[in-house]
């Protein structure tokens, strides 16, 4: 049966002014069924106070392939990385 | 009728329907109703809980929710016979518990004016906790009803099969201001449902003679199997704490 049955991804917000978070996928016919689903398999403790759901096929990837090409060049960039000052305590946690 | 006995009735509604619902645990067509079930089941043994620990208060005879859930034979059990109804297939299931989620949230919602703090507070949580039961089971009865030409022909057997026992729900029950009057109720349920029926191309029959008896202790064969499999752990091993 599942093998008919769309994907979705699901996006919880744990609280408000937090954003919604990738939390897993489903199965599920249509986005009305899809919202049930996630909100019995992935809100039953409590996780949040709102639910999205993307079909999975509506969501286009980087390409694992390209992993090193996109994601690399970054970490040579130590500029950005605010590491190199000295924070006064009373400032505290930044 | 006393209180008690009213409570008791809603009592055993709860519990036997949720142990029905609990059958699905590891058997549901995917593994997302696997989940959605079993909650749905929490939700009604939640409930069938806090209902034996008042019914037990209220006795005032030292039974707690465990004497009165797991020792009490079959013609002792109150519920509507829709409750203890076999689970069938997935489309069974689905009616089953829209019938009686549909009957249960305007009768928690009547409850919340009721004059018994007790019923108030239950009230207060199996209300929302009903609404999502009509939601969930609905949209299933939606698509399975206006779905494939096996879905919708099982969806209107599951109709012919379980409607017979419907007529049960509005029956009088006990004569106090605590809980709700249920006669009062059939024009709110009959309005969910055929919201319902109307997405899902199913007609409700008109039912000459329906099936009752459940609340005076006369059940359907699949009661006493099923009370047999409930109460087994409690009867092996009396007075065991989880």
């Amino acid at each position: 049966m599942s093998g008919e049955v769309p994907l979705w991804e699901v996006f919880i917000r744990p609280r408000n002014g937090l954003a919604h978070k990738h939390v897993g996928s489903i199965h599920a016919t249509d986005e009305v069924m899809a919202l049930q689903a996630a909100r019995d398999v992935y809100t039953r403790r409590g996780e949040g106070n709102s639910i999205w759901v993307v079909p999975s096929a509506a969501i286009t990837a980087s390409d694992p392939d390209q992993a090193a090409e996109n994601f690399d060049p970054t970490g040579e960039k130590i500029y950005r990385h605010p590491t190199f000052y000295d924070i006064p305590e009373d400032v505290g946690h930044m | 009728m006393s209180l008690f006995e009213g409570v008791l009735e809603l009592a055993d509604d709860h519990l036997v329907l949720g142990h029905r619902i609990s059958e699905w645990c590891g058997h549901a067509p995917m593994l997302e109703e696997d989940l959605a079930l079993p909650n749905m089941a929490l939700d009604l043994i939640g409930t069938a809980r806090s209902l034996y620990e008042y019914a037990g208060k209220l006795e005032g005879a030292g039974r707690d929710e465990d004497d009165l859930a797991y020792l009490r034979g079959e013609r002792e059990y109150r519920n509507l016979l829709l409750c203890e109804r076999p689970n069938e297939d997935f489309a069974h299931t689905v009616l089953r518990q829209l019938y009686f989620a549909a009957f249960m949230q305007p009768y928690w919602q009547a409850a919340l004016k009721s004059s018994d703090e007790v019923i108030v507070g239950i009230a207060g949580k199996a209300v929302k906790e009903m609404a999502y039961h009509i939601r969930h089971a609905g949209e299933w009865v939606i698509r399975l009803g206006d779905g494939t030409e096996d879905s919708a022909q099982r969806m209107k057997n599951a109709v012919e099969a379980l409607h017979l026992y419907t007529g049960e729900l509005f029956e009088p029950g006990a004569e106090t201001h605590a809980l709700p009057d249920r006669t009062a109720l059939q024009p709110t349920w009959e309005a969910t449902i055929d919201r319902v029926f109307d997405d899902a191309m199913l007609s409700r029959p008109v039912v000459q003679y329906p099936q009752t008896g459940g609340r005076k202790g006369v059940h359907g064969e699949g009661l006493g199997h099923m009370l047999a499999v409930m109460q087994s752990v409690h009867r092996a091993h009396p007075g065991a704490t989880w």
